[in-house]
């Protein structure tokens, strides 16, 4: 089962979970990743300590994928 | 659109989309900051030195104006602490937020990190990330980076554009950006402070100057256990 959570005020919220067979499932997690880039946020596949990927399309194989707000110097 | 997203055909991008926003810096690179560093001890020598001659000068001329001469010392003295005070900030907590959302954000950034990190993290607020410029910790606004080689030390300042994040999403912020692009999270993030580790040290919060010292002490042990290795 794969999951797209948001960091948030709340410390972070599911926004979908999903299976590659699942073609609903991927669908609504299709919707809720472009909604949230949309609105600013970016996503993120981590990969272990030094590694993570930058994503601009759900990478539905990715057992997790992290919605980000922008960051930048203080 | 279902067909361009499937396992291993999607379009990864590469590099922090907020580098826009800092257009004009080229990247950070080891050498970029070994120079930046030596800069900037040249700046503060600039700052210092005048402070130095002067007080010689006048007690060398008019020993009489010895409390004088005493005075800039100190200023010369002052000048350097209060740009590593201005480097330890980037490390000091900023304050937590509702302890339901706090522990929340924390599954996550344990998740996120190893168990030696979360122990550390728990200890000192801290997230320690190796890279290929060095050592890092991470903290809710702001960075220290130690290189590989050498006793000094960066501090910069950078931070999640939502102020309202729990403490733990906004270190997981810093966390996801570094690894992404270690070397755009180095240029998009602005310099507090590069000197001495022992000058920033003795400014450090007792949390952090813990996580300073681990670092320092696994980086040696670790370069020790490699040269016998070799």
């Amino acid at each position: 089962m794969s999951r797209l959570i948001r960091m948030d005020q709340t410390g972070h919220t599911t926004l979908a979970e999903w299976t590659e067979e699942d073609g609903e499932a991927v669908q609504a997690a299709l919707v809720a990743f472009r909604a949230q880039l949309d609105e600013g946020y970016f996503a993120v596949v981590s990969r272990g300590e030094g590694h993570a990927e930058q994503v601009q399309e759900l990478p539905l194989d990715e057992p997790l994928v992290i919605l980000r707000r922008p960051i930048a110097g203080g | 659109m279902l067909a361009s997203t499937v396992a291993g055909s999607q379009p990864r991008s590469t590099g922090l989309p907020e580098l826009a926003s800092v257009y004009w810096r080229p990247r950070a690179t080891q050498r970029s900051l070994r120079r930046t560093g030596r800069l900037w001890t040249l700046s503060t020598i600039s700052q210092t030195v005048p402070f130095v001659i002067t007080a010689v000068l006048l007690g060398a001329l008019k020993p009489i104006t010895l409390p004088v001469g005493l005075i800039l010392l100190a200023h010369a003295w002052i000048i350097p602490e209060l740009y590593a005070a201005r480097g330890a900030n980037v490390v000091t907590p900023r304050g937590a937020g509702a302890p339901a959302a706090e522990e929340r954000a924390m599954l996550l950034l344990g998740d996120l990190i190893g168990h030696q990190a979360r122990e550390l993290y728990a200890r000192t607020g801290l997230v320690q990330e190796r890279g290929e410029l060095g050592v890092w910790l991470l903290g809710e606004a702001g960075a220290l980076l130690l290189p590989p080689a050498g006793r000094r030390v960066y501090c910069l300042c950078v931070k999640a554009t939502d102020p309202k994040l729990p403490v733990a999403d906004r270190v997981a912020h810093l966390l996801l950006a570094l690894r992404s692009d270690e070397s755009g999270f180095a240029t998009l993030a602005n310099l507090a402070f590069s000197g001495a580790r022992w000058r920033l040290r003795r400014r450090l919060r007792a949390p952090a100057r813990e996580a300073l010292d681990h670092v320092v002490t696994t980086t040696r042990a670790n370069r020790g256990a490699a040269s016998r290795g070799a």
